[in-house]
């Protein structure tokens, strides 16, 4: 039993069947990659388990229970912290105050009226936070403006306000989209890092195959809406499914 | 202390000066010289300082800290005023069982509006609270006469019940004997200063709702409403509901726009459906806008300036004018007092108008940024051997100051 299991999922926009029958398991300290050519469906899918799309048929269990029809904040307190195509981060605070928001998420829910303790008193969460920004090497920046930092730093804090959280399942769209080779290298460095330093789940939506194949432990290749096989990187760098469906059909 | 930092509690500190010496300060002309037409140290104006500060400061929680942009918080102005009449007219004219009623009823009212308008966001979100004001206004204005009187406005009549009202007790509104009416006058040379009990009696609740409203800056909630400003999405991503948070800043603004009408009343013992009405609305919005939108000072500088501006250019007419032209040979000095006619006395707005322009335009932060700006100044010519700025990390601007 994995922690998220997704069962004959599938979803129509109109005329287009985006997902059809998709059947997939991510298991527990795995990093699980989803990859496809474009337009398979990998987003839709995505936005599927964090509450963004409602599939029409099938189910999404995580952890035991559906994700079907919750918000994307409560499925967030479920345990399923998401990385964004492009960083998504509190652009108008500093690093340290990006920090601390998901540090509060994680203790007090998802509302809570504190509105007579200051910050800065909550020593814990602070202590917290900044052993966080020291393990992605961003201790030094806590003080800047989000806005003004370099792309790969955004990326950077966005993954280390999704691993404050401690989350059960990490999702990553497409962490490495539009990014020169140097940056990609640096995002894969981080995420091997992350991985070595703690037990973490993940699930990786990505088409560049090199940062698949440095990652991911098991691979599920998804043409047109429906998942083609899933196995191992080393059974599916030969598979000849795989490569049908990335190079097109041989005639 | 007060669960304040220290650089926070000098902050209070010095506001707490200021606003206790503003009779002084105001004053700064002596009597009788021709600038003393500046003078803003008279209990009437003063008065409306604080309220306004009150009301400005309420209206940035919402404003300046999420960026929901309501412009109908004048409703719960008239709320709160009718609320204190009311109690005048029951009871007596103690305000203390007034103010309390004011910032429930507008609570309760900003739950309501606050519940339906916060289901949309961004312009939806202003014409919303737009046309709640609207309805509240026209039905202050008409439907509900018995309760508001209408365009008469309401008042006490000496055939109100008033049943606490003692024999000897006072006959204008008063805290606990202290009548806010009475000043008094001290003369020193030739300036008068004026200190008026129902100025002070604003004043510390100001400070309190300034105190308050630094509180919440610097809480978590207070973060998380500047956190809904910068990435909604990033929010409700990480576990936060945004709709409680913003429901709860809007109620608080909404209590503080009450207060600050409630204060009204009771300086004035009067409410009129015209506090209500979208005019007032808007000249909030101007005075966060103007003083500085999301910062602690802006919006009580810009309730100052903008009041300031009413109550004194609106008063130099063209007797005035005269008066400080007439050394002036007469071709020219009737050419400069019909240019400065336009600026000045009615058409104080004006003057008003283009100063808002200038500070939209060069001073986005408004006029506290202007502030930083000079000291930024100073600071780079003191400290020219420092460390060049370039090569160190950009600090984010702090939320006070």
């Amino acid at each position: 039993m994995g922690i998220l299991e997704v069962k004959g999922v599938g979803k129509r926009f109109g005329g287009l069947q985006a997902l059809g029958d998709v059947n997939l398991s991510v298991q527990q300290n795995t990093v699980h990659a989803i990859i496809g050519p474009n337009g398979a469906g990998k987003s839709t899918l995505l936005n599927c388990f964090v509450g963004k799309l409602i599939p029409d048929t099938g189910s999404v269990m995580f952890d035991g229970q559906s994700v079907l029809g919750r918000s994307p904040h409560e499925i967030n307190q479920m345990g399923i912290s998401r990385v964004f195509q492009t960083p998504e981060i509190f652009s108008d605070l500093n690093v340290m105050e990006n920090m601390m928001i998901p540090c509060f998420a994680k203790r007090d829910g998802a509302f809570r009226l504190h509105a007579f303790e200051g910050v800065e008193n909550e020593k814990e969460l602070v202590e917290k936070a900044e052993q966080m920004l020291i393990d992605v090497n961003m201790i030094d920046k806590r003080f800047m403006h989000a806005a003004s930092m370099s792309r790969g730093d955004k990326r950077r804090l966005e993954m280390a306000m999704c691993l404050v959280q401690e989350p059960k399942l990490l999702l990553l769209d497409e962490p490495t989209a539009g990014m020169a080779r140097a940056d990609t290298n640096n995002t894969i460095d981080l995420l091997k890092e992350i991985k070595e330093k703690r037990d973490i789940t993940m699930a990786i939506i990505e088409h560049d195959m090199h940062v698949v194949f440095s990652l991911a432990e098991r691979i599920t290749v998804l043409a047109q809406g429906t998942p083609l096989v899933e196995d191992t990187p080393e059974n599916i760098k030969g598979h000849p499914k795989v490569r049908e469906a990335y190079l097109g059909e041989a005639h | 202390m007060l669960g304040l930092n220290k650089k926070d509690t000098r902050f209070l500190l010095i506001v707490v000066a200021l606003t206790m010496a503003t009779p002084i300060l105001l004053q700064p002309f002596p009597e009788g010289s021709g600038l003393a037409q500046f003078n803003a140290g008279y209990p009437d104006l003063m008065q409306r300082f604080a309220i306004f500060g009150i009301f400005a400061i309420g209206f940035n929680i919402l404003f300046g800290l999420t960026g929901y942009l309501s412009f109908g918080h004048a409703a719960f102005l008239g709320i709160g005023s009718y609320s204190v009449v009311w109690m005048y007219k029951l009871l007596d004219y103690n305000v203390i069982y007034g103010l309390p009623l004011a910032i429930v009823m507008s609570g309760i009212f900003a739950l309501l509006i606050g519940y339906i308008s916060l289901r949309r966001s961004g312009i939806y979100f202003s014409i919303l609270t737009l046309a709640f004001a609207q309805m509240s206004f026209n039905l202050a204005y008409s439907v509900l006469t018995p309760i508001t009187n209408g365009e008469t406005g309401l008042q006490v009549y000496t055939n109100d019940p008033q049943v606490l009202l003692g024999a000897t007790e006072p006959r204008s509104p008063h805290f606990f004997g202290i009548v806010m009416n009475n000043s008094s006058k001290v003369n020193v040379g030739d300036w008068v200063f004026t200190f008026n009990n129902g100025y002070y009696f604003c004043a510390v609740i100001a400070i309190l709702a300034f105190y308050l409203s630094l509180r919440i800056f610097r809480s978590p909630f207070g973060l998380m409403l500047r956190a809904i400003k910068s990435n909604q999405q990033r929010l409700n991503y990480t576990g936060l509901n945004a709709r409680p948070y913003t429901l709860a800043a809007f109620v608080i603004s909404g209590m503080y726009a009450g207060l600050a009408g409630g204060l009204m009343a009771s300086m004035d013992p009067l409410a009129g459906a015209e506090r209500m009405q979208w005019t007032a609305s808007g000249e909030v919005v101007l005075m966060t806008i103007l003083g500085g939108v999301g910062t602690m000072m802006g919006p009580v500088l810009g309730a100052g300036v903008i009041k300031y501006m009413e109550n004194i250019f609106s008063k130099i007419n063209d007797q005035v004018l005269h008066g400080w032209f007439g050394w002036m040979p007469d071709g020219l000095e009737d050419f400069v007092i019909g240019i400065s006619h336009f600026f000045v006395g009615k058409s104080w707005h004006l003057t008003s108008g283009l100063l808002f322009m200038i500070v939209v335009i060069f001073l986005p932060g408004g006029l506290v940024e202007g502030g930083q700006r000079i000291r930024a100044m100073f600071a780079k010519k003191r400290g020219d051997d420092d460390d060049d700025p370039k090569h160190q990390p950009k600090q984010a601007p702090h939320v006070a100051e």
